[in-house]
């Protein structure tokens, strides 16, 4: 009996894993509502589960693929793996208006620019003071202080290692939640209190799931502003970050 | 037909990424620079430009947009498949990258708003 259960789950290992992460995901939502009162996004839970989970499959098999080196979740391989995540990641580009960005304004557009160029030199610096000294790993971190996405695919376009990703990620989460649950407190003393701060606020932190609740807990009126330019946060850092941010690096540290 | 959506989206992403291989094989580099980024900008412009003409049938936007919401889930199966193991020795390295970014975003608010403050001062007020 135990066989035949194994041997279903393992035959289809994507479908597997679609149910697998769809659990996590229903589990997270319900964290996130009934736990934090929405203040923490459920797809942020989510992702931190995602790192449990590759932590205890590590631990278990000793391989490098999380839990993917678990025989029954093989299928997270497939699912998470770079051309499924790459296609999810252009889709998302669907639908955004690039007039848009002229409604956000100046400051706006400046603070896309200046909080990706930022966020890459301050990634880059912790990872270089933890001696991640290659400029790949070095782009790759910057990438994750930008967002838990940019990390990935800077990482990925790079050829860099798992360990590196992993730590992108992290870091992308760290700075999502922190948004999240920061932004409530501080929102006075940053002059966080109209629109076209939101808009800066939105261009400043780009995780879009960050800026969404971390304004629904400020004031929800916001939250359309922030939104605007937080859209084009992941967008840009994919472009900026694993070319003129990986250049730059390579140039200085190569 | 929900695979127009799909081709469009694919095509953006191929015509992507052969474009990030060849900007890094022009800088002498074995890697692909900016790729997806590329792609997505593509997509932005190809899907504007056909829906404007009302050329992108609903089922079509459906096919891009399954994998649009696809997108955490994905991101959740990307991580689980990560070396934490690895990575978690060095585990400060996150948070100190992560809680840095989100700092200098607080403190620079006000100075990058001050930025429009000058050429729209009577709507600023307003809308404070």
């Amino acid at each position: 009996m135990e066989d035949l259960v194994l041997k279903t789950l393992t035959k289809y290992p994507m479908i597997t894993a679609f149910v697998v992460v769809g659990i996590l995901m229903w589990v997270a939502s319900i964290i996130s509502k009934k736990g934090t009162n929405g203040r923490l996004h459920a797809s942020a839970i989510a992702i931190v589960f995602g790192l449990i989970l590759a932590y205890i499959g590590g631990k278990y098999t000793g391989g490098k693929k999380g839990i993917a080196d678990v025989e029954l979740f093989t299928g997270f391989a497939l699912m998470g793996g770079g051309m499924f995540r790459d296609f999810a990641i252009v889709a998302t580009a669907f639908g955004v208006r690039l007039e848009e960005l002229k409604r956000a304004g100046l400051p706006g557009v400046v603070a896309l620019v200046v909080s990706i160029a930022l966020s890459t030199v301050i990634g880059a610096a912790t990872a270089y003071a933890f001696g991640y000294t290659d400029p790949a790993d070095m782009a790759t971190i910057g990438g994750g202080a930008v967002t838990f996405i940019v990390g990935p695919v800077t990482g990925a376009a790079l050829g860099v290692s798992s360990e590196v990703i992993a730590l992108s990620i992290a870091a992308g989460v760290v700075k999502s939640i922190a948004v999240m649950i920061l932004t409530p407190f501080v929102a006075k003393i940053a002059g966080l209190d109209n629109p076209s701060s939101a808009a800066v606020y939105g261009g400043l932190m780009g995780s879009t799931s960050g800026v969404a609740a971390g304004l629904a807990a400020t004031d929800p009126k916001l939250v359309p502003y922030g939104a605007l330019t937080a859209t084009f946060y992941t967008g840009l850092g994919c472009l900026a970050v694993p070319s003129v941010g990986y250049l730059l690096l390579n140039a200085l540290f190569g | 037909m929900v695979i127009y959506g799909l081709a469009l989206m694919g095509g953006c992403m191929l015509i992507g990424v052969f474009l990030g291989n060849l900007l890094g094989a022009l800088v002498g580099i074995n890697a692909n620079i900016g790729g997806v980024g590329i792609a997505m900008l593509l997509l932005v412009i190809a899907s504007r430009w056909l829906m404007d003409r009302e050329m992108l049938s609903k089922a079509a936007e459906a096919g891009i947009q399954f994998w649009s919401m696809m997108y955490i889930p994905i991101v959740v199966a990307m991580t689980a498949k990560q070396n934490v193991l690895a990575a978690f020795g060095a585990g400060a390295l996150a948070f100190i990258a992560g809680l840095g970014a989100v700092f200098i975003g607080f403190i620079l608010i006000r100075p990058i708003s001050a930025l429009g403050k000058p050429a729209s001062a009577d709507s600023e007020k307003e809308a404070a």
